[in-house]
């Protein structure tokens, strides 16, 4: 019986040949991050154990996005006692001010993550790096200060569900189309404690960020992994990124999957998750006319190059967007921040009526930056549309692609691009 | 091992996908003051919660408890609210190892989630496995709790247990 890319990564990690679903395993770990929420936790946690020094300040990534920059004295006092942590300690991979991005967007941009890493984060969008071929997973704060101690971590080694992508895509389709369906064909427990592969022919044809995108999102079907073959556009993303060596591993013909899912991707439509779940999934086209209040384009979802400039096709010069809508453009990191300025994005956003913002989680958890009132719609690139996520109780958020997103804010309610 | 871990409360029943964002928004993650996120337990989806809930008391819900973020703070709310255990048919995966991790108890008893009514008093023998209903005089089975799990609970959490002393 042959292996998965997820079973042969993790038991590369743990000192094993095989491994099987279901086995305990302590794994070793590549990369361990955690954020200005999280880390606050885990350092207090590592330090309760006495210990002074971290397994390898090297392979600690600690990146200051949240509530950054700084919203109040109580997060600037949580960035602060990060920053004297990651000092006292030689991190080297600590993000602040300047340098810094949306987590997931900021790792893989700086070759930090790499193909058959095992990579641990206390934030559940850690399932990323999937996109590149690695195995990543999110977990608490209280289990990355037993990582930042030993350098290890316990897991239940998880069953594969495969996901056979094929087809064409439709015009104004990506990634966060195709996740949002599969999300709402499965539902948000669909996957729950499963790994998530995404093969297929399809796949030959999205772009890393579409890539990242989906793996992101895996968590948003409870998905413990969400895990992509690493291929030729693989590669070249890593060409003069990487700072590391690293492996490809690819799942074995032979290799078990609980259920399969053959997706026809031709079928699917750009797509919007209505509140206050993600697997309220509909096609954006049949959704009855709803006026918002703002638009937000970004995060570690849909926040890259990529996005921006979908984006900025809808919006192209000289239009604005709707006087109702504030609109947020929220590049995922400095250089996704500079590239846009380089092409003109910026331009165009800002002239018609976008708000451009430091790079930041913000809006999308209700961090700051954008939050919603009672009654208020938003449409958002991001991933969660739980109640109250980016604000008020009774506000409501939903999830598109940034195509979607740019023509709700010129239309000022829900729209496709078709209709620009 | 040591006498079994028994837990006794009054119901607080919810339905599925019950998620980090209301068990603890994100408004509060700016502390880690267990007190202070106690405060603001299951703010929004029961508004009322913190007025209610009695020290001791059991959350049981239905379907992936504790989906979305990884904060550790949802689980840290939810045990210094005073909540002796959660029940649910099954839990996300991260709220599920970050409740082990700092000593929350919480169990899958689908038979248990089924029958229990809010408002009931129940008895959870974790070291069994099994629920009592008090209120109803019925009892239903689960799987016990593994003896490792037991000494976390019983530590106070993973760096009690690691540690060998109560934090």
């Amino acid at each position: 019986m042959g292996s998965t890319i997820t079973e042969k990564i993790l038991a590369a990690h743990c000192g094993k040949k095989i491994v099987e679903p279901n086995e305990f395993i302590e794994s070793k770990v590549n990369m361990a991050l955690a954020n200005d929420v999280t880390a606050p936790l885990a350092i207090k946690e590592f330090k309760k154990l006495g210990i002074k020094k971290v397994f390898d300040k090297n392979k600690i990534a600690l990146v200051m996005d949240h509530f950054t920059p700084n919203k109040d004295i109580l997060s600037a006092e949580h960035v602060k006692f990060v920053r004297e942590f990651a000092k006292e300690q030689k991190i080297k991979y600590y993000f602040e001010g300047g340098n810094v991005g949306v987590e997931h967007a900021i790792l893989p941009e700086k070759g930090l993550v790499l193909p058959g890493d095992v990579v641990i984060g206390a934030d559940s969008h850690t399932c990323t790096y999937g996109a590149l071929g690695a195995f990543s997973t999110g977990v608490g704060s209280t289990d990355i200060a037993a990582v930042m101690a030993t350098g290890k971590v316990w897991f239940k080694v998880p069953a594969s569900l495969k996901f056979i992508l094929t087809g064409k895509l439709n015009k104004w389709v990506s990634g966060k189309d195709i996740i949002l369906y599969i999300i709402g064909l499965i539902g948000v427990d669909g996957a729950l404690y499963n790994s998530m592969e995404f093969t297929g022919a399809t796949c030959k044809k999205l772009t890393m960020a579409d890539k990242f995108t989906m793996a992101n999102m895996s968590i948003e079907a409870g998905g413990k992994n969400g895990v992509f073959t690493p291929d030729e556009a693989t590669e070249e993303y890593l060409k003069d990124r990487a700072q590391r060596n690293y492996k490809l591993y690819t799942s074995d013909k032979d290799a078990k999957y609980l259920k399969v899912y053959e997706i026809n991707c031709s079928k699917i439509k750009p797509q919007v998750a209505l509140p206050f779940l993600p697997s309220n999934a509909k096609d954006a086209s049949d959704i009855k006319k709803t006026y918002i209040d703002q638009v937000v384009i970004g995060s570690c979802t849909n926040g890259r190059i990529e996005d921006l400039r979908i984006a900025a096709s809808v919006i192209k010069k000289g239009k604005k967007v709707n006087s109702n809508v504030r609109t947020f453009i929220i590049p995922a990191t400095p250089a996704v921040y500079l590239q846009a300025l380089k092409e003109g994005l910026l331009t165009i956003f800002i002239e018609a009526g976008a708000v451009i913002s430091a790079p930041t989680c913000g809006p999308c958890l209700g961090g700051h930056l954008g939050i919603l009132a009672s009654g208020e719609k938003c449409v958002s690139t991001t991933n969660r549309n739980f109640v109250g996520r980016m604000g008020h109780v009774e506000s409501q958020v939903f999830l598109a692609n940034p195509a979607v997103a740019a023509a709700s804010a010129i239309k000022g309610y829900i729209a496709t691009p078709d209709e620009i | 091992m040591a006498a079994d871990i028994v837990l006794k409360g009054k119901v607080h029943k919810y339905g599925s996908n019950v998620n980090t964002d209301e068990i603890i928004p994100a408004r509060y993650l700016n502390t880690t003051d267990h007190e202070i996120l106690a405060k603001h337990c299951m703010e929004d989806i029961d508004k009322d919660f913190v007025k209610n809930v009695v020290k001791g008391d059991i959350i049981v819900a239905e379907n992936n408890f504790g989906c979305g973020s990884s904060r550790e703070h949802a689980p840290i709310s939810i045990k210094a609210a005073g909540v002796s255990a959660v029940i649910a048919n099954s839990f996300a995966r991260i709220f599920f190892r970050n409740s082990i991790n700092i000593g929350l108890p919480i169990l899958e008893a689908p038979d248990a989630v089924k029958a229990v009514e809010n408002g009931d008093i129940i008895e959870v023998n974790l070291s069994k496995g099994i629920v009592t209903n008090i209120t109803k005089k019925e009892t239903y089975s689960s799987h016990p709790f593994p003896e490792f799990m037991q000494k976390i609970i019983q530590s106070g959490g993973l760096f009690g247990y690691i540690s060998g002393k109560e934090l």
